[in-house]
C-alpha cells in the first residue's frame, strides 16, 4: 500500500462520517463569518477605506481567511478529540501499520475539505457584495494551503491537549484572539511596531496577506507565502514528535 | 512449540515507578492465555507494550515471533486487538467500521469484501451489518469489536477484559465466540476480572502483581499448588479466614480442632479466586 493509499484510509473514514452529517456541519461554520461579514463589512465598515480600498473589498479576503482558519483548524482538531478520547479509535489507527506521516495527514484533510468549503462560500458571497473581488486560481491555491496548514496545527493541538477543557481553554485563549488581530478586520500597518512583528509570529497573519493579495490583485507577498509554509513544516514536525511522544 | 509471545526481563518505567518490573512470560501459540491481577499491577501496560502502543524502558519483547523494536510493521501484521471499552467510530455501521479497519490493515478491495461478508456469518452480524453502531446491543458491539480486529486474519487475538459489562447470556455467547476462533488458529491472549471466564477459557493463566508475573500455570495446577480444598471460617462475624489443605480428609480434621467460637465454617474446592487471593493478599478487581 502506498503512503497515498495510507493517506485516503485514513482520511475515508472521516470523510463518511462528515458525508452523514454535512448539511449541519457546513452550516454552523458559516454562522460566525456571516455575521462577521454584515456586522463589520456591511453595517459598521460602510463608508469606511482601508488605504485605496473600500473596507468591504479589505475585509471580505480576512473573513475568508478566518473562516479557513478556524473551521479548518476545529474541523482537524475535534474530530481527532473525539476519536482519541470519546470514540477511543485512534489507537487502532496507531496499532496498524499506517505510518505516522500518513497518519497526520489523513487526519488533517477533513480540515481542508471542511475550511475550503466555508471559506469559498464566504468568499461567494464576497463576491455578491463586493463585486471588484478577482476569482483567480492562485486564490483558490493559497486557500488550499492555507487550510492545510492550519489542519495540521488542529491535528497538533489535538495530539498534545489531553482533555476536553484544554481544548476548550486553548481555542477561547489563542484560537479566538488570533481570528482577530492578524490583519483580518484591520490593517497591520495601523499597529505599533512591536505589535505587528508579534503578529507576523502567527500563521493567519499570512494566510489573511495572501489572500488579500491574490483576491485584490495586489503584488504578491512571498514573504507571507514563505512564512506559511514554515507553519506548515513546523506543525508537522511537531505532530510527528507528538506521536512518537504518546507511544513513550 | 513456538512461542507467540516472549519476554525477557521486560521493564516499563514511569519516572520512579516500575509499572513492569522484568518481566518473563512466554505464550505458546494456539492456546489460550488467561492474564489476572488487580488493579494496577500492570496488566493495560504489558498489554499496551505487547500491542506496540507503548515502548519498553528496557528488556527483550518478541510478538509473533518478531521483535518489537526492530520488526513493529510485522508485528503490526500479526496482532489483532480488541480494547476493554468500545473503540469503533460510533457515527458509522458496522460494515463502515469493518470497512476502515481493513482498508488500514491494507487488504486490497476484493479482499475487503470477501473478509466482511465471511466474518459477518461467522458472528452472526450479517443482517446488523448497516446498523449505526450505537443501535447494537452491548453482546454485539463486542461482536463487531472482534471482527473488525480479525480482518487481517491475525495469528494473535489480544482480549482486554472482553465481557465487562455484558449480560450473562452474551457473556457465554462471547465465550463460545472465543472458543472457536481459538480453534480455528487464532492464538488468544485474554485480560479479564471475572475469575470464572479464566476457569473456563484459559488453557494457562498468568497472575500478575506489581508489575511481576507471580505464577502461571494451567488453572487446576494452580489450584493444587496453593491446595485443592479450602476451608472458610468466619470469625466473630468480620474476617474471613481461607486455610488450604491437599485433600477433603485433611481439611475435615482441621475443621474438628477448630475452637467453638468459630460459627461459620465452609470446607468447599478451591478456585482460581482462592489462587489469586493467596498469591496477591486481593482480590480480583481490587484498586
Amino acid at each position: 500500500m502506498t503512503t497515498l493509499g495510507d493517506i485516503y484510509s485514513v482520511f475515508w473514514v472521516d470523510l463518511r462520517n462528515m458525508r452523514r452529517h454535512w448539511k449541519a456541519t457546513i452550516a454552523t461554520s458559516l454562522v460566525l463569518p456571516l455575521l462577521y461579514l454584515v456586522a463589520f463589512g456591511y453595517g459598521l465598515g460602510r463608508g469606511v477605506n482601508v488605504g485605496d480600498l473600500d473596507y468591504l473589498s479589505f475585509v471580505i479576503p480576512g473573513i475568508v481567511g478566518l473562516t479557513a482558519f478556524s473551521t479548518s483548524f476545529n474541523g482537524a482538531a475535534s474530530k481527532l478529540h473525539v476519536d482519541k478520547f470519546f470514540y477511543k479509535s485512534f489507537d487502532e489507527l496507531l496499532m496498524s501499520p499506517v505510518r505516522s506521516h500518513s497518519i497526520i495527514i489523513g487526519k488533517s484533510l477533513i480540515g481542508v475539505v471542511r475550511g475550503s468549503i466555508s471559506a469559498i462560500a464566504i468568499y461567494l458571497v464576497g463576491l455578491i457584495l463586493a463585486p471588484t473581488l478577482l476569482i483567480s486560481p492562485i486564490f483558490f491555491l493559497m486557500l488550499l494551503l492555507s487550510c492545510f496548514v492550519f489542519s495540521l496545527f488542529g491535528v497538533l493541538i489535538a495530539l498534545v491537549v489531553h482533555t476536553h477543557h484544554g481544548m476548550g481553554n486553548f481555542t477561547t485563549l489563542v484560537i479566538l484572539p488570533m481570528t482577530f488581530l492578524c490583519g483580518t478586520f484591520f490593517s497591520l500597518d495601523q499597529l505599533p511596531a512591536v505589535a505587528k512583528a508579534v503578529l507576523y509570529f502567527l500563521p493567519l497573519t499570512h494566510s489573511a496577506n495572501l489572500l488579500r493579495a491574490t483576491v485584490l490583485g495586489l503584488s504578491f507577498p512571498w514573504l507571507s507565502f514563505v512564512g506559511l509554509l514554515i507553519f506548515g513544516v513546523a506543525f508537522f514536525i511537531g505532530c510527528m514528535v507528538a506521536l512518537k511522544r504518546s507511544s513513550v | 512449540m513456538q512461542d507467540y509471545i516472549y519476554t525477557e526481563n521486560l521493564c516499563k518505567n514511569y519516572g520512579s515507578v516500575k509499572a513492569i518490573n522484568n518481566l518473563n512470560l512466554n505464550v505458546r501459540a494456539g492456546e489460550i492465555f488467561g492474564f489476572l491481577g488487580p488493579n494496577g499491577a500492570g496488566k493495560t501496560t504489558t498489554i499496551r507494550v505487547l500491542t506496540t502502543l507503548t515502548r519498553p524502558t528496557s528488556g527483550y519483547v518478541s510478538v509473533g515471533g518478531y521483535d518489537i523494536r526492530d520488526e513493529i510493521d510485522k508485528v503490526k501484521k500479526v496482532i489483532g486487538v480488541v480494547q476493554q471499552h468500545l473503540s469503533l467510530d460510533r457515527d458509522l455501521t458496522v460494515r463502515e467500521n469493518m470497512e476502515f479497519h481493513a482498508r488500514i490493515q491494507h487488504l486490497s478491495s476484493s479482499k475487503r469484501k470477501q473478509r466482511i461478508t465471511e466474518l459477518l456469518e461467522y458472528v452472526e452480524l450479517t443482517e446488523y451489518a448497516d446498523k449505526m453502531i450505537d443501535m447494537l446491543s452491548g453482546g454485539m458491539k463486542k461482536k463487531a469489536s472482534i471482527v473488525c480486529s480479525l480482518l487481517h486474519e491475525p495469528k494473535l487475538l489480544f482480549l482486554d477484559e472482553p465481557t465487562v459489562g455484558l449480560d450473562a447470556q452474551a457473556r457465554r455467547r462471547l465465550w463460545d465466540l472465543v472458543r472457536r476462533l481459538n480453534k480455528d488458529g487464532t492464538t488468544i491472549f485474554l485480560t479479564t476480572h471475572y475469575i470464572e471466564e479464566a476457569e473456563v477459557l484459559c488453557d494457562r493463566v498468568g497472575i500478575m502483581h506489581h508489575g511481576q508475573l507471580i505464577a502461571v500455570d494451567d488453572p487446576a495446577n494452580l489450584r493444587e499448588k496453593v491446595g485443592s480444598i479450602v476451608v472458610e471460617t468466619l470469625v466473630d462475624n468480620k474476617d474471613t479466614h481461607y486455610q488450604f489443605f491437599a485433600n477433603r480428609e485433611v481439611a475435615t480434621n482441621y475443621v474438628k480442632r477448630l475452637p467453638s467460637e468459630v460459627k461459620t465454617v465452609i470446607i468447599r474446592e478451591s478456585n482460581l479466586e482462592d489462587v489469586f487471593i493467596e498469591q496477591t493478599g486481593e482480590k480480583v478487581g481490587d484498586p
